[in-house]
């Protein structure tokens, strides 16, 4: 190996989490630092990505924003076996590493095994193994100044374990990726959510598949309880929404969580969510609005929209209509005027409505980033919307059961279109789709009754963990 | 409400309208409250005002302060400035009024800042 090149090499290390994310995730965080890398191997489900990049620098913004990554080190050396390893890191030129040798900083070893156990005696040992780097600091456990690692990859396969590890990597550690930001934005700790809040994980990968930066301005027509905005907001974005459920937006509907007392829920709205993570600068507004009839004049340009539609299964979707359905849900208050009745929203409707909105409001370069929710055995990529001003940047899978799952859309608009194109449009996603996805969790949650009832184990999670 | 959200909302998802714009407010409270300044972010987003239409609500509320009646040139440059647009923008807020259609005079509420601009069935 080229030793002058080494230390243009870098490893990320992800967490075993929404793998199929990854990709997207980082792509767009490339883009967004217009960050020139180049993969050393073809990213793949391995927890691992080896990448040039041009400096250290641009290390660090990828750990800034990635949520899918832990961390991201700079590789000494990476091979097949440790004698190799060995090999290799004995030939690196003194002049690259003395500097993080010096006797006034501290270090530690830190040993990641992927696929296999160890004990703590086995990772002193194999720390051991790399006495002859000059190190010359004192050992430090917690805060060190430098943090090496050293990385076993044993492979997928935990019941086909081979007799040594496939692959061994060092390095030096140069930043974490943001996974405490997802216990920090936790919905478990937020003042006001819904049934149908976003976690803060997927909220984050959500952000950042639209490229959000500070100072841009960001809209979620169907925002709930605000959940994608707090994690907009969080990367500088102004915010704004719009939702049909008037007592949602006014934080009226059941509360957030049990109390122990009938206190009034004074913070539940959110505003309070943006105060709560110190975001309430950028907090514009949120309106209540159908999001078939959008109530907002052309010269609104947006640099994103993030959004999770309702798709009937915990919660309605509907709009302003002519059939009349009485709805106890969304009666609005006495000091409202008008009750308007509500049909219900066909999904294919829906997503029509959202690309009309989105190549209309959305500037060139912006993104539009929404789930759809698919049935496996009806799923063809083929029949995904599509427009010629909207090109479609990624797809990404997560599973929700057996027979379903949601894929994370990200488009982006790279063109303006014609005006006779926006109104000429048209979206066809799947016959009755809604009633078929709704058919196949009921059918799903009666089999996981049944399967309680038999006291077995539960396995499968139709909802979000 | 803010005057941002104000420029950018019509009401012509009315059967009838034409432009819906802009809104008239009438305005029962109005809150100011401090935001901090983002220099950047009032420069990205004062070209797609209508400046016209922001001034006026600004003057309606009762303050316009010393923000001028044609938009100056070179706004980029003047922090003085932008900091005035800034403050009409995210500072000045109506908490319960309502916002008047200027074709209809379908009068659509804001309570507790929130604007209400749901239709009835026989609207659209
Ligand atoms: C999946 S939830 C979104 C949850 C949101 N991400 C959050 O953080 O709470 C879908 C939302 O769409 C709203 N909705 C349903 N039909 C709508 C319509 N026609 N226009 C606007 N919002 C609608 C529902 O009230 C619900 O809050």
């Amino acid at each position: 190996m080229n030793a002058l090149k080494t230390f243009n090499r870098y490893l990320l290390w992800f967490a075993n989490e929404h793998v199929d994310f990854r990709l997207a995730e980082i792509q767009a965080i490339l883009e967004l630092y217009k960050i020139k890398a180049k993969w050393l191997e073809k990213p793949s489900p391995k927890p691992y990505w080896l990448v040039e990049l041009p400096n250290e620098n641009d290390a660090i913004q990828i750990a800034s924003r990635s949520v899918t990554m832990r961390y991201i080190i700079e590789l000494w050396g990476g091979a097949t076996s440790m004698e190799d390893l060995h090999t290799e890191l004995k030939s690196m030129p003194e002049s690259k590493i003395l500097q993080y040798c010096e006797e006034h900083l501290s270090f530690k070893v830190k040993v990641e095994c992927y696929g296999n156990s160890q004990t703590a005696a086995e990772k002193v040992e194999k720390i051991d193994t790399f006495n002859y780097l000059p190190l010359k600091g004192k050992v430090k456990l917690k805060n060190p100044d430098v943090t090496f690692n050293l990385i076993e990859y044993w492979g997928m396969e935990p019941n086909n374990l081979p007799s040594k590890p496939y692959n061994v990597f060092f390095g030096r550690l140069i930043a974490h990726g943001q996974r405490d930001l997802i216990t920090e934005l936790s919905l478990k700790t937020r003042k006001f959510i819904g049934n149908t809040s976003m976690n803060s994980q997927l909220s984050l990968i959500m952000a950042n598949q639209a490229k959000v930066q500070p100072g841009d301005l960001v809209f979620d027509p169907f925002v709930g309880s605000g959940s994608l905005l707090v994690a907009a907001a969080y990367y500088g974005a102004y915010v704004l929404g719009s939702d049909i459920d008037y007592l949602m937006l006014h934080g009226k509907t059941k509360q957030s969580r049990k109390q122990t007392r009938d206190k009034p829920r004074v913070d539940e709205s959110i505003f309070e969510n943006m105060k709560q993570y110190k975001c309430q600068n950028r907090y514009v507004d949120v309106v209540v609005a159908d999001a078939a009839l959008p109530p907002w004049r052309s010269s609104l340009v947006l640099d994103a929209i993030i959004t999770d539609m309702p798709y009937g299964i915990r919660e309605s979707a509907e709009t302003i209509g002519s059939t009349k359905i009485q709805d106890g849900k969304h009666v609005v208050p006495e000091n409202e005027i008008h009750i308007p009745s509500k049909i219900e929203y066909d999904f294919s409707k829906m997503l029509e409505d959202l690309f009309k909105f989105s190549l209309t409001h959305l500037k060139v370069g912006g993104r539009l980033v929404t789930w759809l929710p698919v049935l496996l055995c009806d799923y063809d990529p083929n029949e995904l919307p599509m427009h010629r001003c909207l090109n479609l940047v990624s797809n990404c899978e997560q599973k929700l059961s057996t027979f379903t799952s949601r894929r994370l859309l990200t488009y982006e608009k790279i063109k303006e279109p014609e005006l006779h194109e926006v109104g000429a449009f048209t979206v066809s996603y799947g016959a009755a789709f809604r009633e078929k996805f709704y058919r196949h969790a009921q059918k799903l949650q009666k089999e996981r009754a049944e399967n309680r009832h038999n006291n077995r184990e539960i396995v499968l999670s139709l909802s979000e963990p | 409400m803010k005057l941002l959200t104000h420029n950018m909302l019509s009401s012509k998802c009315l059967k009838g309208v034409v432009t819906g714009y802009p809104l008239t407010i009438i305005a029962k409270d109005v809150k100011v409250s401090e935001v901090d300044f983002n220099q950047e972010f009032v420069s990205r987003v004062l070209p797609k005002l209508d400046w016209n239409v922001l001034w006026k609500a600004a003057e309606r509320l009762g303050h316009v302060g010393e923000l001028p009646q044609t938009l100056i040139e070179n706004y980029e440059n003047d922090p003085e400035f932008l900091k005035k647009v800034h403050h009409v923008l995210l500072e000045v807020e109506v908490i319960n009024g309502e916002l008047v259609c200027p074709e209809t005079g379908r009068k659509f509420p804001i309570t507790s800042g929130i604007p209400n601009m749901l239709l009835n069935d026989d609207e659209v």
